[in-house]
């Protein structure tokens, strides 16, 4: 069962037979085909996400007047949302940003694209189930998608399912919609523990000669981290929505009060999850920008050891500050202070990576190219996320923000500035790698600006509102009459949301006209060290010729002294190098 | 680019070391052996762990914090439960599960025997070790129906509270483990018995032989914690 003795083999029948369109496409056992799909299948969701957004500002902008374009759906009421779909819109935008959107693009997609060819293999090593986890994470959309559909509406108690408001049906009259949030959640989590266990044994087993573990690239150093985040961290949700689910549909009563049930549990296994979980959005970004800030500033990473270990650092501490997300949940105060220490702890692998970022940038011969310009914006809206999670960090101050929107303002800086611009950053960057054509740079920068500016103007602002007590998850603000007059906040930011939304239009152009008719793409178009440049654009099946590249140095020589070339890449041997260059 | 690829580049360091990380230099291939010449791949690594018992260490590890989900659950319950087990409820088979107990215990060692006949290369004995394990398995899950169905008929159910609750869940969570393993044991004696299994590539089999160990061994840590506590 020799996982690479499985890839010599597999070598002499690649050049002979061709696969069939299912076999290609559709049912695609290549870790690139797959990769695409789960890119195709986190844009399409991001579409949905992000019109749902749109829907909750304008409600919160302009409360109980007719959202355009929404007449045609909502016909009883011709637009107007209704408290009880307000509440399942900001339910599922946040439930299939995070499940569908965050999470197949940086774990699934560029997890699957990047890590056998960052490490030399010629697929993961179990590629059936790699088809697998992608099928079943499609029906784990599908299955989503569908409690649109049902009567009743769809999940309506917030992405966090507190119980007992999600345990018992008559609290928000949503029946079916809620068995389908748990159900889609409890498939997705097999497919995403197919996928750890895929991605953790190719790490492991399947690196190309010389590749050794700190020989590897930053981000697949932390799309393994992931992995082994995922692997540990869903089955607890897992746990926690099958007892959801069973005490709506067969009457148990592990959240019922009533039959000896205790509410708080399902808080401490979502949590306990829960945080784990914003890691596993954030990691595969920080890795992204550990990769293209290098190639763009012409240097070495500002220390690869410290980068890969607080990497580790924060995948041990996700597991013990679980409960900032509870401190007004009725916790013992002494509790609530062992975990606000630990979150500012945790606070610091974050500091030194962005430090790190720093240090890589300073003196560096910086190319504003579309990708740098997304990893910048990646490293600069992360760090103002991370600040503000210090200040809710603290116990005495979290008490009075917590459950407004500086909390939102603090998600969308992490989520949003740091997943997302990390999202955007890799698809320009691998898109040459990945489609064999290179984007558009203009319409790339008509992307990145205007959504870096309505970004800002998005979710900048929900820091003033929150701390001027304004509620998060309210029908209507105006019904309030203490925030009436921050209301004008609320019309600008929905101005800047619909900005964003249109910013996203010339991407959705390039992206479809780069597909078809970008310029095509050479095999190392940004003149990068890692293994992935050394294969065709776009690799072929099994990724290589013949042979295998063989490692000789680490992932990040740029710019080194006495060196013709200003990079060496990975695959080059040493005897191809003037002795002084070499450093390894 | 052919270049790129050579095999035979960076001088040897020091003794060789075998580790997971690769960090030798490659290995050459061995002079005049398959006699494909320099050009050929550097001898794959020799993995500490082949791929298929790896992957299934991993997925041990998920199942393990799925359950840890589910007792630290059940701790809740039980902890804030003013008696436990609640009065007028049905007393759980104790005695009878502890047989049961031994049963599966006894399927587990019949699968360290199939381990020793596969390291013996002798197939028949291997097939009847492996039957004896899917057969003790499959009395442990039937010896649990009839529990089951007696409980009901006393009537303790799933929405007969926390205990009901608790006890359903998690029980039915292990014998749905149990019966997953069982089929990925038959599955893998069926191979046997088809001939179309090779004592060279024994992977799946060890692997299937790992998660028999773990869900046996997962069902004392739920007796002790469902039954006895
Ligand atoms: C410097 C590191 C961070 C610190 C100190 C921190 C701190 C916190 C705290 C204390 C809360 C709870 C606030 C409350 O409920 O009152 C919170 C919420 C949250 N954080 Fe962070 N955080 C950090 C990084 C991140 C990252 C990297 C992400 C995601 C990529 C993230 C995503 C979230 C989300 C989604 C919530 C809201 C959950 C909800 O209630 O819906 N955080 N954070
Ligand atoms: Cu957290």
């Amino acid at each position: 069962m020799s996982a690479v003795s499985a890839a010599y083999v597999d070598t002499e029948h690649a050049e002979h037979h061709e696969l069939g369109f299912l076999r290609t496409y559709v049912f695609s056992t290549d870790h690139k085909m797959i990769a695409r799909q789960f890119l195709f299948l986190g844009l399409f969701m991001m579409i949905l996400g992000g019109l749902l957004a749109l829907v909750i500002r304008w409600q919160l902008a302009w409360p109980e007047t007719a959202v355009p374009g929404l007449g045609w759906i909502l016909t009883e009421t011709e637009g107007i949302l209704e408290p009880s779909t307000y509440n399942m819109a900001f339910t599922m935008h946040a439930t299939i940003m995070i499940f569908f959107v965050v999470m197949p693009i940086l774990a699934g997609a560029f997890g699957n694209f990047l890590i056998p060819l960052m490490i030399g293999a010629r697929d993961m090593a179990f590629p059936f189930l790699n088809m697998l986890s992608f099928w079943v994470a499609a029906l784990a959309g599908v299955l989503m998608l569908a409690g649109f559909f049902v009567p009743g509406g769809h999940a309506a108690a917030g992405w966090t399912s507190y119980a007992p408001l999600s345990s018992v049906t008559e609290y928000t009259g949503v029946n079916w919609g809620q068995n389908l949030w748990c159900i889609s959640l409890f498939v997705l989590g097999i497919s995403s523990m197919m996928g750890a266990i895929n991605y953790i044994t190719t790490v492991v087993n399947m690196r190309a000669p010389g590749m050794t573990l700190f020989r590897m690239p930053l981000v697949v150093w932390s799309l393994f981290i992931t992995a082994i985040l995922l692997l540990l961290a869903l089955p607890v949700l897992t746990s926690g929505v099958a007892m959801l689910l069973f005490d709506r549909m067969l009457g148990t009563s592990w959240f019922r009060p009533s039959g000896g049930g205790e509410p708080l549990l399902w808080q401490h296994l979502f949590w306990y999850f829960g945080h784990p979980e914003v890691y596993i959005l954030i990691l595969p970004a920080m890795g992204i920008g550990s990769e293209i800030l290098p190639v763009f500033a012409r240097k070495p990473i500002f220390g690869y050891h410290a980068m890969a270990f607080s990497m580790i650092a924060i995948a041990f501490l996700s597991w013990i500050v679980y409960g900032h997300h509870m401190f007004v949940s009725g916790m013992n105060p002494t509790l609530g202070l062992s975990f606000m220490i630990t979150t500012m702890i945790i606070a610091v692998p974050s500091a030194i990576k962005t430090f790190n970022w720093l240090g890589t940038l300073w003196g560096g011969r910086i190319r504003f190219t579309v990708p740098m310009l997304n990893a910048l914006a990646f490293v600069s809206m992360f760090v103002i996320g991370g600040l503000s999670g210090i200040f809710m960090a603290s116990t005495p101050v979290d008490i009075f923000i917590q459950d407004t929107y500086f909390i939102v303002a603090h998600i969308h800086y992490v989520v949003f500035g740091g997943s997302i611009f990390g999202a955007f950053a890799a698809i320009y960057y691998w898109f040459p790698k990945m489609f064999g054509r290179m984007t558009n740079p203009a319409l790339g920068h008509l992307h990145f600006w205007p959504t870096f500016v309505f970004f800002n103007m998005t979710f900048f602002p929900m820091h003033i509102l929150g701390v001027g007590g304004h509620m998060r998850r309210i029908y209507n603000p105006t019904q309030y009459e203490m925030l009436q007059p921050l209301q004008w906040w609320n019309v600008l930011i929905t101005i800047g949301a619909i900005g964003l939304g249109l910013a996203q239009i010339p991407f959705v152009i390039n992206f479809f006209w780069s597909l078809f008719a970008g310029r095509k793409a050479p095999v190392n178009p940004w003149n990068a060290t890692t293994l992935e440049w050394s294969a065709p654009s776009p690799p072929p099946h099994l990724n290589w010729g013949p042979r295998l590249p063989t490692v000789h140095r680490g992932p990040y020589e740029y710019s080194v002294p006495g060196s013709s070339e200003d990079f060496l890449p990975q695959w080059e041997p040493s005897s191809a190098v003037p002795a002084g260059a070499r450093r390894h | 680019m052919v270049s790129a690829f050579s095999v035979v580049d960076a001088p040897a360091r020091g003794p060789a070391r075998r580790t997971t990380g690769g960090d030798l230099p490659p290995r050459l291939p061995p002079p005049g052996g398959d006699g494909d010449g320099p050009d050929r791949e550097p001898d794959p690594r020799r993995p500490i762990l082949d791929n298929a018992r790896l992957a299934t260490l991993f997925l041990i590890v998920a199942e393990v914090m799925l359950f840890a989900g589910l007792v630290s659950g059940f701790f809740v319950l039980r902890l804030g439960a003013p008696v436990w087990p609640p009065p007028l409820e049905p007393r759980l088979p104790v005695a009878a599960t502890a047989v049961n107990t031994l049963v599966l215990l006894a399927s587990s060692v019949a699968m360290l025997a199939a381990r020793r006949a596969l390291a013996e290369r002798d197939l028949a004995a291997l097939a009847r070790r492996v039957g004896v394990t899917a057969a003790l398995g499959a009395l442990f899950l039937t010896v649990q129906g009839f529990e089951w169905v007696r409980l009901v008929r006393f009537g303790l159910t799933v929405s007969s509270g926390a205990y009901g609750s608790t006890f359903y869940t998690l029980i039915g969570a292990h014998a749905l483990h149990v019966l997953v393993a069982l089929l990925w044991v038959l599955l893998t004696l069926q191979l046997i018995v088809r001939g179309r299994f090779s004592p060279d590539r024994p992977g799946m089999m060890r692997a299937c032989a790992m998660y028999w160990h773990f869900v046996v061994l997962l069902w004392p840590v739920l007796y002790v914690t469902v039954y006895l506590l």
